[in-house]
């Protein structure tokens, strides 16, 4: 038996004394899609802080990879939510994807020709390498998403984690991600943040609604409880028009 | 001006003034993109404290200073990471006292009068060829450093919450940009003073910013107009004999006001930027 991909158990975490997770326990093993919801605020960037190490909880542990968090680093992607910050800095799309290739075991050298042909690889999946000498300010957002989506790619992660990773681009790219998403997946474990129920049902193997507490569905239902939990608001108002996205049974494999 | 640099102390002045700048680029452009501007003043302010000090106990002022200096700026990085929505005031209290502390060492200093001014607006026309050595290896120390650790200082200035999670150690590179800013600003102290260290360290920078994609050539492009800056400040107040620091601040000012107007005229923004 593999070490799970994620093992929480019993997380507490608050800021500044709030509250913000509540013992929250998930078990996620090696291979699967892992569709996070919740409302604005419910944690769920909080969430993936934690998972990345950004963040230590108060209470309860968290393993990734059978590591402690922070100790995986090398062997985790992540894209940010934000990915505005810092608009001014002088710095190319190629630069920023480059990021992805820094290691702590690699301080102090210049990169290398393969770290530059996987960022090149990473690029071009990202749809974005023609732009890879403009200054990354000048990019609109949902190009700027994409180059921080390469930079994850670059990396070449055992886990994803991505925050919203398609807040802001076009329905096109983001139907091309989630192909692509899915594809990696044989591979590499995927953790991916949405306010997009239609993701979730599309492409995710198992689901989860944080608001405060987490509920997690092994079998990627998104159900009546969790969109009661995450939306306070009747189940057919979410699923208004897209009826068959909350089935009982799974539609994937 | 030519004729002048036949003596010793102008030729010590235009080379502290280049080597100076060259710091002053590379850290400046660091501190520009780290946003520790603040940070920066208040370990210039706070350095004097090191200099009354010094002055007290009978030491070199420049050892106390840079002592002072890196002190300071080791507690201000501690702040800013542990209480970060008021790290701002603590740094100003701190700048504060440092200033006091180093007025009322020298008050007590028996029968020793001190240049007050020259530690203010600086006093590069004075500085000694030992000083310059010291400044020599203080620049070389800062170039390797920040050559060897290019990649991840990029990292850490452009998205440090990115850069811990790939494994990057960014509290110790902060505290080493922060001491290299302090070895900077006490350098630049003896150029420009303390009350101007900021001008020198920030302006060229921000220029650069807007002209260069990269922070290397952020670093470059500061360092030379640095140059700019420092040697013709130095040539107008040799040649209409005024306060050299002050004048130095003035052309970069100066500088800082046409590159604005150009850039406004381009339509690449200005100060709203
Ligand atoms: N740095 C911080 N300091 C204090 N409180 C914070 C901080 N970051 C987030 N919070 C609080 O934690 C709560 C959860 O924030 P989080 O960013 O995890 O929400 P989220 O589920 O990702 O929301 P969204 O869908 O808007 O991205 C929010 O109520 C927020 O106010
Ligand atoms: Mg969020």
């Amino acid at each position: 038996m593999t070490v799970p991909a994620i093992d929480m158990n019993g997380v507490w975490f608050s800021y500044d004394r709030t509250p913000i997770l509540e013992d929250v326990t998930l078990t996620l093993k090696q291979g699967d899609f892992l569709g996070i919801i919740g409302p604005n605020g419910g944690g769920k960037t909080t969430l993936l802080k934690l998972l990345l190490g950004v963040l230590k909880p108060d209470r309860g542990t968290i393993k990734i990879l059978g590591e402690a968090p922070h100790d995986a680093n090398h062997r985790v992607g992540y894209v940010p939510q934000n990915t505005d910050l810092n608009i001014t800095f002088p710095i190319s799309v190629m630069e920023v994807a480059l990021m992805g290739r820094l290691s702590r075991s690699r301080i102090g050298r210049r990169y290398s020709r393969k770290d530059r042909s996987k960022v090149e690889e990473a690029l071009k999946k990202a749809g974005i390498w023609e732009h890879r000498h403009i200054p990354i300010g000048r990019l609109s957002g949902g190009q700027r998403q994409r180059v921080f989506i390469a930079r994850a790619l670059a990396t070449d992660p055992e886990i994803l984690f991505l925050d919203e990773p398609t807040a802001s681009v076009d329905p096109e790219f983001e139907i091309d991600l989630f192909d692509f998403l899915r594809e990696l997946n044989k591979q590499v474990t995927i953790v991916t943040i949405t306010h997009d129920v239609g993701v979730i049902s599309r492409n995710v193997k198992s689901v989860a609604c944080v608001n405060k507490s987490l509920i997690y569905h092994e079998e990627g239902q998104i159900t009546a409880e969790m969109i009661d939990m995450a939306y306070q608001c009747p189940v057919d108002l979410i699923a208004h028009g897209i009826p068959h996205r909350v089935l009982p049974t799974h539609t994937e494999k | 001006m030519w004729e002048a640099l036949q003596f010793d102390f102008m030729r010590n002045a235009l080379l502290a003034g280049v080597l100076v700048s060259i710091s002053c680029g590379i850290i400046g452009s660091l501190v520009v993109v780290n946003r520790i501007v603040f940070i920066s003043g208040g370990i210039a302010h706070a350095a004097f404290g090191g200099i009354g000090l010094a002055f007290f106990l009978g030491f070199s002022p420049s050892l106390g200073a840079s002592l002072f200096a890196v002190g300071v700026a080791i507690i201000m990085g501690a702040v800013s990471f542990k209480s970060k929505h008021r790290a701002d005031t603590i740094i100003g209290v701190l700048w504060a006292i440092g200033m006091a502390l180093g007025i009322i060492l020298i008050d007590l200093t028996p029968g020793y009068h001190v240049d007050l001014m020259s530690y203010l607006f600086g006093s590069i026309l004075t500085v000694p060829g030992s000083d310059i050595w010291i400044i020599i290896i203080l620049n070389m120390v800062i170039l390797l450093t920040v050559i060897i650790f290019y990649k991840e200082f990029i990292a850490m200035s452009y998205d440090e919450e990115f850069a811990f999670i790939v494994g990057i150690p960014v509290k110790p590179l902060y505290f080493i940009l922060l001491g290299m800013t302090a070895l900077a600003v006490v350098m630049t102290i003896q150029v420009v003073g303390l009350i101007l260290v900021i001008a020198l360290l920030t302006i060229p920078p921000y220029i650069a910013e807007k002209y260069t994609r990269s922070l290397g050539g952020m670093m470059v492009l500061a360092s030379i107009l640095g140059i700019f800056f420092t040697l013709g400040g130095l040539w107008l107040s040799y040649s209409y004999d005024l306060t050299s620091g002050a004048t130095i601040i003035l052309v970069a000012g100066v500088g800082f006001f046409i590159f604005q107007a150009i850039g406004l005229l381009k339509g690449r923004g200005g100060i709203t930027r």
